[in-house]
């Protein structure tokens, strides 16, 4: 771990026990993460992003199979603590989370200022007062009119409730937010400002970022480093830059495909077929079903090669195959 | 109304719009407001939630209404699909003014529009199967029960639902976001309408399955000579699937443009706002802010005097935006632009 580091994440699992089998939703996922760098976890519908995030921050469902691995926070394997420990010293203090839909989650008979200064009030031992004023330091970060800590969700906009919320996951000063799909319900301007927001808060507080979503465009607004999921594993981690510039993976190639462009002319293309059941993920590579350039070696499964230093999940990128193809190339 | 005066009216009606021009729909001033009433002192005013809005539709043509949050997209669709009264003004579709039609004329008015709703996930009953789905419209119009199983089986193999037994017997929850998205499209096709209006038809799905509906949707109406509307706020998706964008703010339409007229020549400073704010992937956009307008969308209820987006206009004309509202002003044919910089 550098000095920098903030999180390592390590063959992290989660399996959720249903009627029809175990869904392998997070299936040993291993990243690490910077202190004031941003990742971005892009992926479709379904592929275990948000388990990700519930299992990083153990906010877990009843019916959990297994859950194992490493989440390494400041050089403390936080999977070691007890439930109790992890509320009182992780959740909120070291990491907090806007979920998935928060804006719609808000507690409709709370006044939102009251409702921001809870996890201040419940984790640290402060005044209502100086929570308050807090909750306005961070009102002004994210943009919400000072009046508004006296109103209720309801009397807000859609914009205006989901700057509550990450006002509310900034207010106990964690050094890691993650947030869950914080745009993707919201108009284009609302999200402009939203990201707007985002950015000025990893800039001037030096926090570091989990932003989940399937908004390829959007994320790239933030982004260090993007991690592409794929039917709960990684199978791309690499710098925005060279991400943005041309992925490696094939199918992180055809989700930059997919993307319409408004400012180049480029028809979209969308990924036939659809991503394999986690019930029973293929043993093989997850995706050789819907790849272009399938050949016999990718019914094992592939593991996360270095590829440059960029990190990708498919036997294209094996030191033995790309020797092979360059023999090819030189007869 | 008995059946003969309403003949009469959509004769009249064919007459005054001059139907032959090749407009399927026609919408002529058309403001639909609700009332806002307080406890116990009666109204409290009025939301005009679309309010003094024209536009001819062609047959066959797909146009884009894209603007904020609130803007009035979805009240102006729900008028068209005659779930709403015009408060004032008129919409018609193939001569039908709705709001003129009795229960009988509306069943029949409507079963010529397909609608797509905002919300995928909320659109099919949970309790019924992809079959009884599909059956529910052919019933209540009355088809007869030997031709259903057909039409059903065709408005699925358009859907590209296939294999259709596979489907027929599933229920909602058994299905991906885009297959519900589909069984929504087939339900709206089958009635075979002239028109389909789809609001926000892609915003709950991801990337790849928005292109495919997206597509399927253009598909449909290149075969069928379909007539779509489609409202989204996402402008990177308009340029691909529809001929003209109109643009809508505070319940007016503000520009109206062929879609690469309105991408590359922008006119309206509101759409100047939507479009600096919509990216393309690029790492270089984490290196600085988007630019916005400052404020928020006004309220429907008092709304701006003059020009509505003056408040947040950058180019705001003193003592002429706030004061007198523009007409649209036409700088190149078709192009169409509700602004005094255009004048
Ligand atoms: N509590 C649970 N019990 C059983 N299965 C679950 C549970 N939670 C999630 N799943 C399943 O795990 C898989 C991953 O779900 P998850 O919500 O993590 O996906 P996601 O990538 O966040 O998707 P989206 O983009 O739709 O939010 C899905 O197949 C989902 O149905
Ligand atoms: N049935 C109703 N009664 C009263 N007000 C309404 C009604 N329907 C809509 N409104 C109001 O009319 C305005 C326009 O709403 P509408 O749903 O048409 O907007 P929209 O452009 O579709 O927004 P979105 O992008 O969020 O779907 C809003 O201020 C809304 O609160
Ligand atoms: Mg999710
Ligand atoms: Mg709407």
């Amino acid at each position: 771990m550098t000095d920098r580091s903030l999180l390592r994440v390590e063959d992290l699992v989660l399996y959720f026990r249903t009627s029809g089998g175990t869904v392998q939703a997070v299936d040993k996922v291993s990243f690490e993460l910077q202190r004031g760098e941003a990742m971005v976890i892009l992926g479709e519908s379904g592929c275990g992003k948000t388990s990700l995030a519930k299992a990083i921050l153990r906010l877990l469902p009843r019916n959990v199979h297994r859950y194992s691995g490493s989440v390494i926070l400041d050089d403390m394997d936080v999977m070691q603590l007890d439930d109790e420990d992890f509320r009182r010293r992780v959740r909120w203090i070291k990491m907090s989370m806007v979920p998935q839909a928060a804006m719609n989650s808000l507690n409709p008979v709370l006044r939102v200022g009251d409702q921001v200064a809870e996890p201040m009030i419940t984790h640290f031992d402060v005044s209502k007062r100086d929570a308050m004023t807090q909750v306005r330091r961070m009102f002004e970060h994210v943009g919400v009119p000072l009046d508004f800590v006296k109103r209720y969700a309801f009397e807000l906009s859609g914009g205006m409730r989901q700057r509550v919320a990450i006002a509310m996951s900034l207010v106990t000063s964690p050094d890691l937010i993650l947030l869950d799909e914080p745009t993707s319900a919201l108009d284009v301007l609302t999200q402009a400002n939203i990201m707007n927001v985002l950015k000025r808060i990893k800039k001037d507080m030096d926090a570091s970022f989990i932003l989940i979503t399937h908004d390829i465009a959007t994320s790239s607004e933030l982004a260090d480093r993007v991690a592409v999921m794929y039917a709960g594993q990684i199978v791309e981690v690499d710098t925005a830059e060279n991400f943005f510039d041309e992925p490696l993976h094939p199918y992180s190639k055809k989700l930059m495909a997919s993307v319409p462009r408004l400012r180049a002319d480029q028809e979209p293309e969308f990924i036939v077929g659809q991503p394999p059941s986690l019930l029973n993920p293929p043993l093989g590579c997850r995706f050789a079903e819907r790849c272009d350039f399938r050949f016999e070696q990718c019914s094992e499964e592939p593991p996360l090669m270095d590829k440059d230093g960029r990190q990708v999940r498919c036997w294209l990128y094996a030191k033995e195959y790309e020797k092979m193809l360059a023999r090819e190339a030189g007869v | 109304m008995s059946d003969s005066t309403m003949v009469e009216e959509q004769a009249i009606d064919t007459e005054e719009t001059g139907q032959h021009n090749g407009a399927m729909l026609q919408i002529r001033d058309l403001r639909v407001w609700f009332e806002l009433r307080r406890f116990g002192f009666g109204r409290a005013g009025w939301v005009r939630a679309v309010d003094g809005v024209n536009f001819d539709l062609l047959h066959g043509e797909a146009i884009a209404i894209v603007g904020e949050s609130g803007c009035g997209k979805s009240t102006l669709m729900k008028t068209i699909l005659g779930l709403y009264q015009p408060t004032d003004g008129k919409v018609s579709v193939q001569g039908d003014a709705v709001g003129k039609l009795g229960s009988v004329g509306l069943k029949e008015y409507r079963s010529k529009i397909g609608y797509v709703q905002q919300d995928p996930f909320g659109a099919l009953p949970p309790f019924m199967t992809v079959r009884a789905i599909l059956e529910e419209p052919l019933a209540i119009n009355n088809v007869p029960v030997h031709e259903r199983a057909e039409r059903i089986k065709k408005a699925m193999v358009e859907v590209k639902l296939t294999p259709v037994d596979d489907f027929l017997g599933k229920f909602p929850h058994m299905l991906s976001g885009g297959q519900q998205q589909r069984v929504v499209i087939a339900r709206a096709m089958i009635l075979q309408p002239a028109l389909i209006v789809a609001d926000e038809p892609v915003s709950m799905l991801d990337a790849s399955v928005r292109v495919e509906i997206l597509k399927l949707l253009r598909a449909l109406q290149e075969s069928h000579n379909l007539a779509v509307i489609y409202i989204t706020h996402d402008l990177s998706t308009v340029r691909y699937f529809s001929e003209r964008i109109f643009v809508m703010y505070a319940g007016k339409l503000v520009e109206k443009a062929p879609v690469l007229s309105l991408l590359r020549n922008p006119e309206h400073p509101y759409t100047h706002a939507l479009l600096a704010a919509s990216v393309d992937p690029d790492a270089r956009n984490a290196s600085s802010l988007r630019e916005v307008p400052p404020g928020e969308p006004p309220s429907l209820v008092h709304p701006p005097s003059g020009c509505r987006f003056h408040p947040r206009c950058p180019k705001r004309i003193e003592g002429l935006c706030a004061e007198e509202e523009p007409p649209e002003f036409e700088s190149h044919p078709g192009h169409l632009t509700a602004c005094w910089l255009y004048k």
